[in-house]
């Protein structure tokens, strides 16, 4: 290695348990100021900062591995090559698949859960067949469901909730039916933060023969994941969410699913052979990677699951517990709030109310004092009808938030109470 | 903060507060539906416009402090104008709003809408001010939906 480049912070103190102090350090873009006012992020459901060593792993690339890969026979070609496929065993480890051959890169969850209704759906959907999603989706894993259904004819089931925003377990067991093809849902609610039983749902769809897919975008961020335990069929998640760059992220699938299923697009990486006639594919997850894929982007997702195993998951799950419940108590003492959703168990977000005033003056007036939140209807439409409102604001939490910015946002929306009502 | 008060002036407070023209008229002879699919706000104008005169205007719906206090603002300006006098008031609007800097709104035109101005240094909020005036027009060229994007 040349002394040129940023070298990655390889030894820093280990923090454990978590130190949110010596965490921050970790990530350039928490210094920032908003106007006068030291950046408060609170919208990390949306998307998360990246440490130094994401950062790092991107610079580095570029400056010392960059080139296609899988193609040439040259010394860069080979170097990219490499660090692109260990970054594959490294999202593997990540949610314990058992094989890096079931893990293939994506664009994202969006992206993922398309392959997969496109992919999946064009071999074993058909006209009359049934789809079961949750009335806590993001609209990643309403759409494309909906595009399938119209294309062939299938139909579109979903699980209801109930008012604390929780999923109707009963209901979803007399939704499974001999027409159900695939239940595909949810671990973390980006809205309210709802962490559903997806281990039991499994159980339950896999005792009548029926696939899961789990929409992990955000769970993966907050909770160690063990595909094999959790026994899923796909497992989908985004780096942005957890402290990688945008543009990558991964689709577990089983190796059987995966190898069963037709190519989702066509061109160069994904083939065997090319005739005029006729082409034959790759195996899986080669199959499903047409063209030149976001090199560095994955390298640098790997990057960020290297962080994140150095953090320590589980120190990071007890953090985030303590920091939500402070949340929520501290929240609910400010005159006139309401936290819309009240799940038996939460991670990541907690949306609210405040009286009559809108979200998007909630949000204005924050951003102003420095305070990042979300404001709006959380590309979850349809769970905005159910639970009555508009829209919400949002603020979501990661292990490098503290107690105080949550006291200072609670402080702040005292004071927009006042003006407003 | 003073961007935050030339937001927020106490006019729009209060028309945030008591928004006046709020509900639906009876038998609208115009009508449209605001839809800013950005926060999903809803407006809903409703006019009853005879020989050319604004006798009624109303408005419905949810918003964030500035739809509801532009939506109100804008019915008690327009009632009992003449639709010509309307587009007049639109042309300002338009100027306040979304205008090049240098454009100069006619202030008398305007009225009390000359609160909306401090909205043109909150880019992501434009919208929010624009939507009753777009199904405002909408409603005149007798089209029933519009929306922000
Ligand atoms: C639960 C959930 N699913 C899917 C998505 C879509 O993720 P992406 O925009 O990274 O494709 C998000 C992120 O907004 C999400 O929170």
């Amino acid at each position: 290695m040349s002394n040129i480049m940023p070298q990655p912070k390889t030894d820093p103190i280990i923090p454990f348990p978590l130190n949110v102090e010596t965490v921050r350090r970790d990530f350039p873009i928490l210094d920032i100021h908003v106007g006068e006012k030291p950046l408060i992020y609170l919208d990390n459901a949306a998307s998360t900062q990246k440490p130094q060593v994401v950062i790092d792993a991107i610079q580095r690339y570029y400056m010392l591995q960059n080139a296609n890969i899988h193609r040439g026979v040259h010394y860069l070609s080979q170097k990219a090559t490499d660090a692109y496929e260990e970054a594959r065993r490294k999202t593997a480890r990540f949610i314990n698949a058992e094989s890096e051959d079931e893990v293939v890169f994506v664009r994202g969850t969006t992206e993922a859960i398309n392959l997969v209704a496109t992919s999946w759906g064009s071999r074993y959907i058909l006209e009359g067949d049934e789809i079961i999603i949750s009335h806590l989706e993001h609209h990643a894993n309403i759409v494309p469901w909906q595009m399938l259904c119209e294309r062939v004819g299938a139909h579109l089931k979903v699980i209801p909730i109930n008012d604390d925003g929780d999923l109707d377990l009963d209901a979803y067991e007399e939704l499974l039916s001999d027409q159900t093809r695939i239940v595909a849902i949810g671990h973390v609610s980006n809205a309210i933060g709802t962490v559903n039983p997806i281990k039991t749902m499994i159980k339950t769809a896999h005792s009548r023969g029926i696939p899961v897919l789990i929409d992990g975008a955000q769970s993966a961020p907050h909770f160690p994941i063990d595909v094999q335990d959790l026994d899923c069929d796909f497992f989908i998640a985004s780096a942005h969410k957890f402290y990688g760059p945008t543009g990558i992220g991964f689709l577990y699938g089983k190796a059987h699913q995966l190898d069963a299923m037709p190519p989702y697009q066509g061109g160069g990486d994904m083939i065997q052979t090319v005739t005029l006639e006729k082409s034959t594919y790759k195996k899986a997850p080669g199959r499903f990677e047409a063209g030149t894929p976001n090199i560095a982007g994955a390298i640098a997702m790997g990057a960020a699951i290297d962080y994140l195993e150095h953090i320590g998951r589980a120190n990071i799950v007890t953090y985030e517990q303590e920091l939500i419940t402070y949340a929520k108590e501290r929240l609910q003492k400010v005159e006139g709030l309401s936290l819309i959703g009240e799940p038996a168990e939460q991670a990541g977000a907690v949306s609210f109310a405040l009286d009559s005033v809108h979200p998007h003056d909630i949000g204005t007036i924050l951003d102003k004092k420095g305070i990042a939140v979300r404001a709006g209807h959380h590309c979850a439409q349809p769970l905005m009808k159910r639970l009555g409102v508009p829209a919400t604001a949002r603020a979501s939490f990661a292990f490098y938030n503290t107690k105080e910015e949550i006291d200072s946002l609670s402080v702040a929306l005292e004071k927009i109470r006042d003006l407003f009502v | 903060m003073s961007d935050l008060t030339d937001l927020y002036q106490e006019i729009i407070l209060d028309h945030n507060k008591r928004p006046r023209n709020f509900g639906k008229i009876d038998q609208p002879t115009h009508f449209a539906e605001g839809h800013n699919p950005l926060c999903g706000d809803e407006l809903s104008i409703f006019l009853d416009v005879q020989n050319d005169k604004i006798d009624d205007v109303s408005f419905d719906g949810q918003g964030c402090a500035i739809s509801k206090a532009s939506a109100s603002l804008m019915t008690e300006r327009l009632k009992g104008k003449t639709v010509e006098e309307a587009r007049e008031v639109i042309s300002e609007v338009r100027k306040l709003l979304i205008g090049p800097e240098e454009s100069e709104p006619d202030l008398e035109t305007l009225g009390d809408i000359a609160a909306l101005e401090g909205v043109k240094k909150f880019a992501v909020r434009v919208k929010c001010a624009t939507l009753a005036w777009h199904a405002l027009e909408a409603a005149l060229e007798g089209k029933s939906t519009t929306s922000t994007e």
